[in-house]
């Protein structure tokens, strides 16, 4: 065994196995002194050989794809399964005795788990359950039919004397091989099925079918397999009663077990916040052991993992983070990937064994045409029996793809290899019959059915991208659909779903989800929030053009009417010299440039990422810091929504109602005044760039503090270095006192309406006559993070004086997104008249005034005169003032 | 088959209803039978109130829409063929139906266009042929539940809204609508399978 491995796997180091492993085989020497190598294969030999044959596996499953035009042709099962005769004669060859074979143990512990806990994980379950009644009815009735009209016609097949009168087997006998042979294989359907692409009705319908027919398969192989071992002579009429029972206890049984630990598993992952790296862990341990809790207490092990998938998924994806997910997914991927590529190659490799054959002709072709026959048979009369039910009724073609994919594999290779030979006299000859029915479904119909479903014109699938009005108007169809059930008093599938849904709102959601993923769970956000990660993947993939206009149409959506052209990068390109890092220093330069400094800066601000950081080595086993991607990728989120927005805004800023009302949160930093105010203040920024989108960035942002809060050191040690946070600035503001922000600031006394004097003397901020700081794109791009407390301040204060009346907003319509060109003198008191001085604020800045407008809500006549009344100390603050007092605030200890 | 007969005999106009609804004998039957146990005070048509009895509408999330919808233009009452030809709507699209369809006849109350006209009317509170954001945002709030912030709906319902708008009006028309959906099974997610 050890040399055929050798010889066959790893040739150079066969020579080389044999000298050392007689070494050991001396032990009553005294060890010769230290070894300097010692060859330990028989330790390690189990799990190497297994290690060995995934490798192999795998590697076969790269060779063929390396040609796309063979792969495209034949399904990878077939290839496997050639492969692995191919290396199974090899075996045979050179050790003279077949090895490496299918063993059922292995198979129904190791191969199969992962295979149905994928599919059953992974299934759609909208479809799933829209289709239980075909998919019930074709597993349960269907295989119950093959079964019989097989087994029985097998044996009048033998009564007839086709089948060699050596084949010794009685009615009990050709029907237990017909319980075995009659299942459809959930790992064949699956492998061909899913590289033909069907319409989702029909492969729903299949593979279900082949899902849930195992607790039919199980149960009548036990029943058969008992009644054969007791002789059909002992055989009491209460045993076919039991039979009949069990089929019961054993599916439904096994679909409660699967329950049972979908219940646990979600609960589990829903204290999972700390320790978010067993997260994948917890998902496979519990969907295994409820496979080994069924095959324990014999229940349908398959239906109890498919349950087990189906029933977690919901709760366990809301619970679990981001990364667990993708782990959870890749992971469940590849184990099932591995486990069909072995399954199919040893299924070759078991074929080779001449010793478990006994050939019999008639046996063989009798199979071959009953199992088809009879499957189409079945499949026609439950069709029309079930189209009397559909809404969609099933047609002949579907029919037609449903027999022909009706494949066999290796569930029932298994079971017939686990029969008894001396309970099952015919044992050899249907293990013959089994391999050559498994190897004929999956080589001969696997090839076949593609260019049947191609010349058929069978509807496929067609993916098309989710959009939010499609999710939407989903959602509507169905609670239109269950509020005409109630209407017409039906209680039909939709009310019971509605029904579903209601409680799974109510209870079991509250208590298997945590409470921040519950919060954000919903399926028209959820749509909502993968559209966005997706144009902003795509959008980075373009290049991330982020100033340019072209950047605004967004992937996802049809491009129309784009936003007035502003070549900010080239605007880029140009100021990128004569950098002035220490903003302290306030250079007196006006030109142009200045403008476009300032216009530069606040789209840099809102549009560039933040500078990536390095992120201290962590290696901690327990907990993965929330790492650059993730960060990324939030960041990324966030800025494109922002820029959507914008887009839309101010494309269609006519049509913009806003009814925002401030988000309360719980750090209650947000006041929440009038909602009218606020609409007021939103109101007057309609037609600016970045400005409105300040409600999109918060929003995201609390999102993020909502899931962290609870863990709130997770964040912390980030934020270091150089980031551009949204703060709310009444939050400085509404404490009435000196804040952090002051340390730094030479006058304290400005601080805390600062806004309009830090706004006048920041370059960007000023008009003509006044002082200009001259920075530079490089300089925009590293503005500390201190910085941006003041920066709020100040721009928000700005913004509010800048932002026109409600009324006056239709003017902006002839607008330019960046109305960098139109930047008038601004002195702070005259803003109001003019609406376009108001500048493309960075998003965070924006919101910040907003907030701060709010802060005023019972004085909204004097919104005008807003930021000086911001706070109380300095209502009277003229802007002369405040433009006499810089302040720069450079406040470190400012992040509050 | 007796109790069956004298039914007919009840509806008044079976034969015009099930001309113009589409539907078979033994719906109508059963759907008049449905009329006449929501008519609590046997009054001969149904208001507002029967229909809010009904258990189930007062959790749905569209129910009042729902019900509106039976009472077009601001009628109080709904008689027998005006409830069934809302349910019509619901009936589902049968081969005969797109077979024989005659061109000068009107368009069956269940087609694909009719089924998501009823759709759109829900949404469309103003009747002005238009969703507009405001509307969207309304319907939002209804279906998407607590979970989700006011602003985040907002943007939810913008981006909803930019997404099907097309010429740029701010709104979603009809046209907009039935092009947003045309990749969707209308016809099989807006039936009911009794309703024949």
């Amino acid at each position: 065994m050890l040399r055929a491995a050798l010889s066959l796997l790893a040739l150079p180091l066969a020579g080389a196995a044999e000298e050392p492993t007689q070494k050991p085989e001396s032990p009553g020497e005294p060890p010769p002194g230290l070894e300097l190598f010692r060859w330990q294969w028989h330790e390690v030999e189990a799990p190497y050989l297994v290690a060995l044959w995934i490798l192999v596996a795998s590697l076969a499953k790269i060779v063929f794809h390396l040609s796309r035009k063979v792969t495209s042709l034949v399904p990878e099962s077939c290839l496997l399964i050639l492969l692995g005769l191919v290396l199974g004669g090899i075996v045979l060859a050179v050790a003279k005795k077949a090895e490496y074979q299918l063993e059922p143990g292995t198979f129904f512990l190791f191969l199969l788990p992962p295979i149905v806990l994928d599919s059953g994980y992974f299934m759609p379950s909208r479809l799933f359950f829209d289709n239980l009644g075909a998919i019930l009815t074709y597993a349960v009735v269907g295989t119950l039919w093959n079964a019989f009209t097989t087994g029985a016609a097998l044996w009048g097949l033998q009564q007839a004397g086709l089948v060699a009168p050596r084949v010794q087997a009685g009615l009990l006998d050709f029907l237990l091989f017909g319980s075995l042979i009659s299942a459809v294989d959930p790992v064949a359907v699956l492998a061909v099925f899913e590289e033909v692409h069907v319409n989702e009705t029909l492969f729903i319908i299949v593979f279900g079918e082949s899902l849930l027919n195992d607790a039919v398969t199980v149960v009548l192989y036990k029943v058969c397999n008992s009644f054969v071992e007791m002789g059909s002579a002992n055989v009491q009429a209460t045993d076919y009663l039991k039979g009949v029972a069990s089929l019961f206890v054993v599916s439904l049984g096994g679909a409660a077990v699967g329950l049972v630990f979908a219940f646990l598993l979600a609960l589990t992952t829903r204290f999972t916040k700390r320790v978010r790296i067993i997260e994948p862990l917890l998902v496979f341990l519990l969907a295994y052991a409820a496979y080994l809790t069924a095959e324990m207490a014999s229940l349908s092990a398959i239906l109890a993992v498919t349950m087990c998938g189906l029933g977690c998924k919901k709760y366990v994806e809301a619970n679990i983070s981001h990364k667990s997910r993708t782990t959870v997914k890749y992971t469940m991927k590849t184990l099932a990937s591995c486990a069909e590529t072995v399954i199919f190659m040893l299924l070759g490799i078991s074929a080779v064994d001449s010793s478990k054959w006994a050939w019999d002709s008639g046996l063989v072709l009798g199979t071959l045409i009953f199992i088809l026959f009879f499957r189409a048979l079945g499949v026609v009369l439950q069709t029309w029996v079930l189209n009397q039910f559909r809404l969609v009724p099933l047609d002949k073609i579907d029919q037609v793809v449903m027999s022909y994919g009706g494949l066999r594999g290796a569930v029932a290779f298994a079971l017939v290899i686990l029969l008894d030979r001396t309970k099952v006299p015919a044992k050899d000859y249907f293990v013959a019959t089994t391999i050559v029915v498994v190897f004929f479904t999956v080589i001969v119909q696997g090839l076949t059915i593609k260019p049947l479903v191609k010349w058929l014109k069978v509807k496929r699938s067609e993916h098309h991208k989710p959009t939010l009005n499609q999710e939407l108007h989903e959602h509507t169809f169905d609670h239109i659909l269950a509020a005409v059930e109630d209407v017409v008093g039906h209680h039909g599938y939709h009310y019971w779903r509605d029904r579903w849904e209601q409680f799974d709102k109510k209870y079991l959601s509250q208590l298997l989800m945590r409470r921040s993923a519950y919060r954000i769970r919903d399926q028209i956000w959820d749509v909502y929030y993968r559209l966005n990660i997706r144009d902003a993947i795509s959008f980075v993939d373009q290049g991330g053009h982020v100033l340019s206009s072209t950047g605004l149409t967004l992937p996802s959506m049809p491009s129309r009417n784009s936003v007035a052209e502003t070549s900010v990068t080239n605007l880029l390109r140009e100021s990128g010299s004569g950098a002035c890092l220490d903003l302290q220093v306030i250079d007196t330069v006006r030109s142009g440039r200045d403008r476009e400094d300032a216009v530069m800066h606040h789209l840099l601000c809102g549009g560039l990422y933040k500078p990536r950081r390095r992120y201290k080595a962590s290696c901690s086993r327990h907990f993965i810091s929330e790492d650059a991607q993730e960060r990324q990728d939030k960041e990324v989120f966030q800025q494109n929504m922002k820029r959507r927005l914008e887009s839309f805004k101010s494309t269609k800023h006519n049509i913009y109602f806003t009814k925002s009302k401030p988000r309360p949160r719980k750090t209650g930093r947000r006041k929440k005044d009038g909602v009218a105010n606020a609409e007021a203040t939103n109101g007057k920024h309609r037609g600016l760039g970045f400005q409105d989108t300040a409600a999109v960035i918060l929003t995201v942002e609390s999102e993020e503090e909502e899931e962290e809060s609870d863990s709130s050191e997770t964040e912390k040690e980030d934020d270091e270095g150089i980031i551009f946070v949204a703060r709310a600035t009444n939050e400085v503001l509404q404490e009435g006192k000196v804040s952090g922000s002051l340390e730094v600031c030479p006058s304290p006394r400005i601080i805390p309406p600062s806004p309009t004097c830090a706004e006048k003397e920041l370059p960007w901020k000023s008009g003509q006559g006044d002082l200009a700081v001259y920075v530079s794109s490089e300089t925009t791009k590293i503005v500390p993070v201190d910085m941006q407390t003041g920066w709020n301040q100040s721009i928000s204060s700005l913004e509010s004086l800048a932002s026109p009346p409600c009324n006056q907003a239709p003017i902006l319509t002839c607008l330019p997104p960046h109305p960098r060109g139109t930047e008038e003198p601004q002195v702070p008191l005259h803003l109001p008249s003019d609406p376009r001085s108001s500048f493309a604020f960075p998003p965070s800045l924006a919101k910040a005034g907003r907030s701060r407008s709010e802060s005023s809500a019972d004085l909204p006549q004097q919104q005008e005169l807003q930021p000086l009344m911001g706070h109380k100390d300095h209502t009277h603050l003229s802007p002369g003032t405040a433009t006499s007092h810089w302040c720069i605030q450079f406040n470190r200890g400012s992040r509050l | 088959m007796g109790s069956r007969s004298s039914h007919a005999a009840v509806i008044p106009d079976g034969d015009s209803i099930r001309r113009e609804t589409g539907f078979s004998q033994a719906s109508l039957l059963r759907l008049h039978h449905r009329f006449r146990a929501l008519d609590r005070n046997k009054k001969g048509y149904l208001s507002r109130m029967d229909l809010q009895q009904i258990g189930a509408l007062a959790v749905n999330p569209l129910g009042d829409r729902i019900i509106e919808s039976f009472f077009p233009d601001g009628s109080q009452r709904v008689d027998f063929p005006g409830f069934v030809r809302v349910l019509a709507h619901f009936r589902p699209v049968e081969d005969e139906d797109t077979e024989t369809q005659d061109p000068k006849k009107p368009e069956p109350l269940n087609s694909r266009r009719n089924k998501l006209h009823y759709a759109f009317q829900l949404y469309d509170l103003d009747r002005d042929g238009k969703t507009s954001r405001h509307e969207m945002l309304q319907v939002l709030r209804l279906m998407v539940g607590v979970q989700v912030t006011e602003e985040q709906l907002e943007n939810i319902a913008d981006r909803t809204v930019q997404e099907a708008d097309e010429d740029g009006d701010g709104a979603v028309s009809f046209v907009e609508f039935t092009k947003s959906l045309e990749k969707m099974d209308v016809e099989q997610k807006m039936s009911i399978r009794i309703l024949k």
